[in-house]
């Protein structure tokens, strides 16, 4: 220690540059620490409880007995829900791009002075609990609300039709939950274009549609990227959506690991939950390799 | 500037008057708000010449590029390609193209996608082969794939005019585009760039705010200020002879010193400054009676000892008091003080042939009377010197 406070132009070098070393680990140290207990020891333990005797109960005890049938068994059974979970998330993924690309669009460039105040507007909802937003639009999309009236009155829907407890009432909820995580991407991106692009290619004979396509959009591309990754990974595992604005019909594979979670069938959930991941991770690997945003990773 | 480049420059006209038609600019104004950054702007460039628009930063002159590129609408007057206008034709259906300040080259798109962009927005056929006889002509043969951030600034210059050219516009418009880099490269651009003009023959409009650049390159300089053209000509008539004292400061350096006209007899009239009588040729002289500005360009001057006999053709200062002496290699600056005060330049050459002085000498200052010109005292005799200029880009 005392070598270490002598000035450094007296010490050797390699002392200098051992301490050097040493700085860079230990500021390592307090991430690497958190990442362990909190990262890669909780995903150690569900992948072993994935592994466990699927006829373990609290009372008898859980063992490793490597079961890799937990998650054949577990894939046979519950597959629609995969499906479901992917195909909800998948529509509202691509609603939030079609409806949050014009807006970030809007903010970005047209907006002037507007423009930090209709940022705050796309943040606002989160100043409100996820519980709570969910479960007004229970309120709104009721049988006896006005949307519902007002879509029978103009024959959209039946005399029977409804909203709530419907597929569409579960993606709705996903989209509007998952919106702004949408466009703050998708904002980033398009803010950074310098606008003498547009400007070239209108220069360069590029109608605007023509300059949208070869020059705004492939710019904004690591927005779109990163929006659709932050709009899809969370809407996938989610839950509490078709909790409050679903049915059983219409379950997702995060209801039931949670279900099975809180039956104390831990091998079945544990298995689900790292299958689940697993096919994100796949996807987005072959989605940003196919969109050539490898930076991004 | 040399008396060579200008020759070659004067040859352009003549060699590309074959192509195309004039851009003309009809009373064109362009306000922002309450800000008139253009205002009635009267312009004809002539087809195939290399036009330079030059003045300060804020002169409008990037303004009127953009208005010609259909990137900027004027609040009123006419845009003309020959017969043609234009004023109104949204920016990609303009037969002119942009090399634009920093280049603006697509990021995501290899050099060759960039100098193609264009042709095929515009559905050419064979762009391939004409992408490659581009990129020869800005010597850039095998950078094709290259994307433009692997690129040195001077590089991406080349990519941008490459792709401008590629299209045949019919006048291409040039955005200070050799701002970006350093001097030296920014000396070689300046020969490369007259010499595709030359090659391609199309009117190159070319704004910059460096004079040195202008007068190098352009057949005809239009000098602008606060939204007006103050002077516009070939580069040595501008500089001889210049109309007003924003030009006569922009343009290289002037001694403007206040007189009065006393007589307007023949082909030469008679200034008074302090009791001394200057002459100026009838010709450059832009007022006719009264208050003036009597003016002379440093490098035209000679510093003698007093009553050193200089012939009846030339115009005497006496008095002055040598206060300032910088040596500079290839000429001597002196500042010489006047009895009335004023500071005036001199740049003498150090041929070795002439006599040098020290600070506190008194000295004469002549010069040859066909070399003094005379503004109009009205105008401000610091307008446009550089000092007031250094801190904008």
């Amino acid at each position: 220690m005392s070598r270490a406070a002598a000035p450094v132009d007296e010490a050797p070098q390699s002392t200098a540059f051992g301490r050097r070393r040493w700085t860079g680990y230990l500021l390592l140290l307090p991430g690497a620490l958190w990442l362990t207990i909190f990262f890669i020891v909780p995903m150690g333990t569900l992948v072993s409880t994935s592994l466990y005797d699927p006829n373990g109960t609290l009372e008898t005890g859980y063992q490793v007995t490597w079961a890799f049938s937990n998650y054949v068994d577990a894939l046979q059974t519950y597959w629609p829900e995969f499906w479901r979970s992917l195909i909800y998330a998948g529509l509202a993924t691509l609603f939030a791009l079609l409806i949050g690309y014009p807006m970030a669009y809007a903010i970005a460039f047209k907006a002037g002075r507007w423009k930090n105040l209709l940022l705050i507007l796309v943040i606002a909802p989160f100043f409100t609990s996820f519980l709570i937003r969910t479960l007004s639009w229970k309120l709104i999309l009721a049988d006896q609300g006005a949307v519902v009236d007002f879509l029978k009155a103009v024959h959209v829907l039946g005399p029977d039709g409804r909203l709530l407890a419907t597929s569409a009432a579960v993606v709705l909820g996903l989209t509007y939950n998952f919106l702004p995580f949408m466009v703050l991407p998708l904002y980033a991106s398009l803010e950074k274009i310098d606008h003498r692009m547009i400007e070239a290619a209108s220069d360069l004979y590029a109608s605007p549609l023509q300059g949208f396509r070869r020059v705004t959009w492939p710019l904004s591309m690591p927005g779109v990227v990163a929006g659709t990754l932050l709009t899809f990974i969370p809407a996938a595992g989610d839950y509490i959506n078709v909790e409050l604005l679903g049915t059983p019909q219409q379950t997702m594979i995060g209801n039931r690991i949670q279900g099975l979670f809180g039956a104390g069938d831990y091998p079945f959930a544990a298995a689900l939950s790292v299958t689940l991941m697993v096919m994100i991770l796949a996807m987005v690997i072959v989605y940003i390799r196919r969109t050539g945003t490898e930076e991004l990773l | 500037m040399s008396t060579g480049a200008k020759t070659t420059a004067h040859g352009a006209s003549d060699h590309a008057t074959r192509s195309g038609d004039d851009l003309r600019l009809a009373s064109v104004t362009k306000r922002f708000g309450t800000f008139t950054a253009v205002d009635h702007l009267e312009l004809t460039v002539p087809a195939g010449s290399f036009f330079a628009l030059l003045g300060p930063s804020g002169c409008g002159k990037t303004t009127t590029l953009r208005m010609v590129a259909g990137l900027e609408k004027p609040t009123e007057g006419e845009v003309y390609l020959g017969e043609r206008q234009i004023t109104a034709l949204r920016p990609f259906k303009r037969p002119v193209n942009t090399v634009f300040q920093n280049y603006a080259l697509f990021p995501h798109l290899s050099i060759e996608e960039n100098v193609a962009f264009g042709p095929k927005r515009q559905h050419r056929k064979q762009v391939d082969d004409e992408v490659d006889r581009m990129l020869e002509l800005v010597e850039l043969t095998g950078y094709g794939k290259r994307r433009p951030a692997q690129l040195s600034g001077g590089q991406q210059q080349r990519v941008a005019l490459a792709r401008a050219l590629i299209n045949h516009p019919q006048v291409l418009l040039l955005d200070e585009p050799l701002g970006a880099l350093d001097l030296k490269l920014r000396r070689q651009m300046q020969i490369e760039l007259k010499r595709i003009q030359l090659d391609v023959g199309i009117t190159f409009v070319h704004v910059t705010h460096d004079q040195e650049e202008a007068m190098t390159m352009a057949d005809t300089v239009a000098v602008m200020n606060a939204g007006v053209v103050e002077q516009m000509g070939d580069p040595v008539e501008l500089y001889e002879n210049p109309a007003t004292t924003f030009v006569a400061n922009f343009l290289g350096q002037s001694n403007l010193i206040a007189g009065s006209m006393v007589d307007t007899a023949n082909d030469m009239r008679t200034v008074d400054v302090r009791g001394t009588k200057l002459r100026v040729p009838t010709g450059r002289a832009r007022v006719d009676m009264g208050d003036v500005w009597v003016g002379v360009r440093p490098e035209k001057v000679f510093v003698e000892s007093t009553g050193a006999d200089g012939g009846s053709s030339s115009n005497v200062l006496p008095g002055g008091v040598v206060s300032d002496v910088s040596f500079t290699g290839v000429s001597t600056q002196y500042l010489v003080r006047m009895p009335w005060g004023q500071e005036l330049t001199v740049f003498e050459q150090n041929t070795g042939a002439r006599e040098t002085f020290r600070v506190d000498d008194v000295v004469d200052l002549r010069w040859r009377a066909e070399h003094t010109f005379c503004l109009d005292a009205a105008q401000d005799a610091r307008a446009g010197v550089e000092d007031d200029l250094s801190e904008l880009p």
